[in-house]
């Protein structure tokens, strides 16, 4: 990057260290933070749109959406979620590939799955084999994402779920008193008052779910993870232009400092917001803020 | 090979007792049982060895961060914000970083020579992580707790004569204990589904001895079909939660056994305290 980089093999000291930190591939490794930032940024509001769905099932007076509702609840209890992410990355990519086979290709008389093998014909591949390697990694993100969404919405809609029952009934009844529609009140009542009961939950979730980012790298992203042991790992002089030895600890160091460093900014902002929530609510905490403001 | 003589070859593989090499062809369901069963076993290793230690520390680190003393409480604090504010993940990767930078040939010290080529192994290394991690997540449980203990609960102990050790050992541990539990149950349940963790995080897996999770991706890499694996994990899984919450369920019970029944705790999994 810099001028006095064109040889590194005479550089030393903290001009060495200028030099190795900017090279093309340290770039990669700053990128995939951001790599990780966006699955955060877009995750978060899915899975709460799918905690959302998922709650709403839960709560309705129709015996088999409710079921639905519960057993998806239900279904993230027990089993540990890198199960769900193993298996979910196959078996989307699995699903995706079999529905378009059955549109695309002309030979539908071979069974696509066959012993140990799975086969679609050359046109049903998602991506296509011949598409940019771009798509490729687009399309590994699609999933991951999707993946995290239903799981994280899972336990989103349960802690939803609670919330929507912790409103006061007396607060509904009014509501209904007043003559609006079982949509008005919930729409108007129910869903304005509960996110101050939701949000110790959803800010526990949002903890965890930055401390699942990691996971990625099981998912085959070239995430930090990846990176960090791509780069930390011994490389010798014959092939890099930075020879250097194990440096993987301080990579992973590094990871470490990054998210303490983002899970207490977390704290601090979730903090403010339970502050700003609580304001004019029926609670411990809404009572002392008017309390305080007397 | 009949199911029996699958059980017979494989049902304690995971620990390096019966067939030498994993199937190579068939992947028959029940070798997929008795393999993924028998990886189970590390999980349940990790899991019991790391809770039973956590258990231990994280009642030491919980009365250090309640302490009056800064050279005490600051670095429990510290501690529990480390290891809760950072990726179990990433903490197995450096955990194992760091114990591959040991000196191979052992440390010397004052003549003996210690060994430490055993710590990067994963029953060592990886459980070492494990109990430092449930450690921390225990320890802000029971501190949580141990500020709820009823104010009248420690006043009757005064008036009574009863102070220090005796007052800790009889009054506040015990509601401590009986105050944390249900979250405690959670976490140990969380502990187990993060044992799956081990073998995918840098502490590799000596001649394929992995975890229930371990083997469940070896059939689904090379049987290429993740719906019947993946599944058996959770049913283990399942039913590895349900002893748990019965076993934690029996000790809720004896904790509570002096309140009345429609005061006492209920133990339920509550997602809203995971970790």
């Amino acid at each position: 990057m810099f001028e006095y980089c064109a040889d590194p093999s005479q550089l030393s000291g903290l001009s060495w260290l200028s030099c190795y930190l900017t090279t093309g591939t340290h770039f990669r490794f700053y990128w995939s933070f951001a790599t990780v930032l966006m699955l955060l940024a877009v995750t978060a509001p899915v899975a709460l749109a799918f905690g959302f769905g998922g709650a709403m099932a839960a709560r309705s007076p129709f015996l088999p959406v409710s079921l639905i509702g519960r057993g998806y609840i239900a279904a993230v209890r027990g089993v540990p979620d890198i199960v769900y992410f193993l298996f979910f990355v196959i078996a989307l990519d699995q699903g995706i590939e079999w529905a378009k086979h059955l549109f695309v290709c002309d030979d539908l008389g071979q069974p696509v799955w066959n012993g140990t093998e799975f086969n679609v014909c050359a046109a049903a591949k998602v991506p296509l084999a011949s598409s940019a390697a771009i798509w490729h990694s687009a399309y590994a993100f699609a999933l991951a994402v999707f993946t995290f969404a239903l799981v994280f919405g899972a336990f989103a809609a349960n802690v939803l779920y609670g919330a929507m029952q912790a409103v006061p009934r007396a607060q509904l009844e009014t509501a209904e008193a007043y003559g609006m529609t079982p949509r008005q009140v919930f729409r108007r009542v129910l869903v304005p008052q509960m996110w101050v009961y939701a949000l110790p939950g959803l800010s526990n979730l949002w903890l965890i779910l930055i401390k699942a980012t990691p996971l990625l790298f099981l998912l085959g992203i070239q995430d930090i993870v990846y990176w960090a042991r791509e780069l930390g790992s011994a490389k010798t002089s014959g092939n890099n232009p930075y020879p250097h030895g194990d440096w993987r600890v301080f990579y992973f160091l590094g990871l470490l400092v990054f998210y303490l460093a983002f899970t207490r900014l977390s704290e601090v902002v979730l903090a403010g917001l339970t502050q700003r929530l609580s304001h004019g609510q029926a609670t411990l905490g809404g009572e002392q803020l008017r309390k305080a403001g007397a | 090979m009949t199911c029996l003589e699958t059980i017979q070859a494989y049902g304690l593989r995971s620990i390096g007792i019966g067939e030498r090499l994993l199937p190579r062809s068939d992947y028959t369901l029940c070798q997929h049982f008795t393999l993924i069963g028998s990886g189970l076993i590390w999980n349940i290793y990790f899991g019991v060895l790391a809770l039973a230690f956590g258990f231990v520390l994280a009642n030491a680190l919980a009365l250090a961060k309640a302490a009056q003393n800064p050279w005490l409480r600051k670095p429990a604090e510290w501690f529990i914000f480390v290891f809760r504010g950072s990726p179990l993940f990433i903490q197995f990767f450096l955990a194992y970083e760091l114990l591959v930078l040991l000196p191979k040939a052992g440390i010397n010290v004052l003549g003996i020579t210690i060994e430490t080529a055993w710590t990067t192994r994963a029953w060592a290394g990886a459980l070492f992580v494990l109990f430092l991690n449930t450690a921390a997540y225990s320890a802000e449980i029971f501190h949580g707790a141990l500020k709820s203990v009823p104010k009248g609960d420690v006043e009757a102990a005064d008036a009574y004569g009863i102070t220090g050790w005796p007052r800790f050992r009889r009054i506040l541990w015990p509601t401590m204990l009986r105050l944390g539990w249900p979250a405690y149950t959670n976490e140990a349940i969380f502990l187990f589904h993060a044992t799956t963790l081990v073998f995918f995080s840098g502490f590799p897996a000596f001649q394929q001895k992995g975890d229930a999770l371990y083997y469940a991706n070896f059939f689904a890499d090379k049987t290429f079909n993740p719906f019947i694996p993946y599944p058996i994990v959770g049913f283990y899984f399942i039913c590895l939660t349900l002893l748990l919450i019965w076993v934690f369920g029996l000790i809720n019970r004896r904790l509570n056994r002096h309140l009345p029944s429609n005061l006492r705790g209920r133990i339920r999994l509550r997602l809203q305290v995971i970790r």
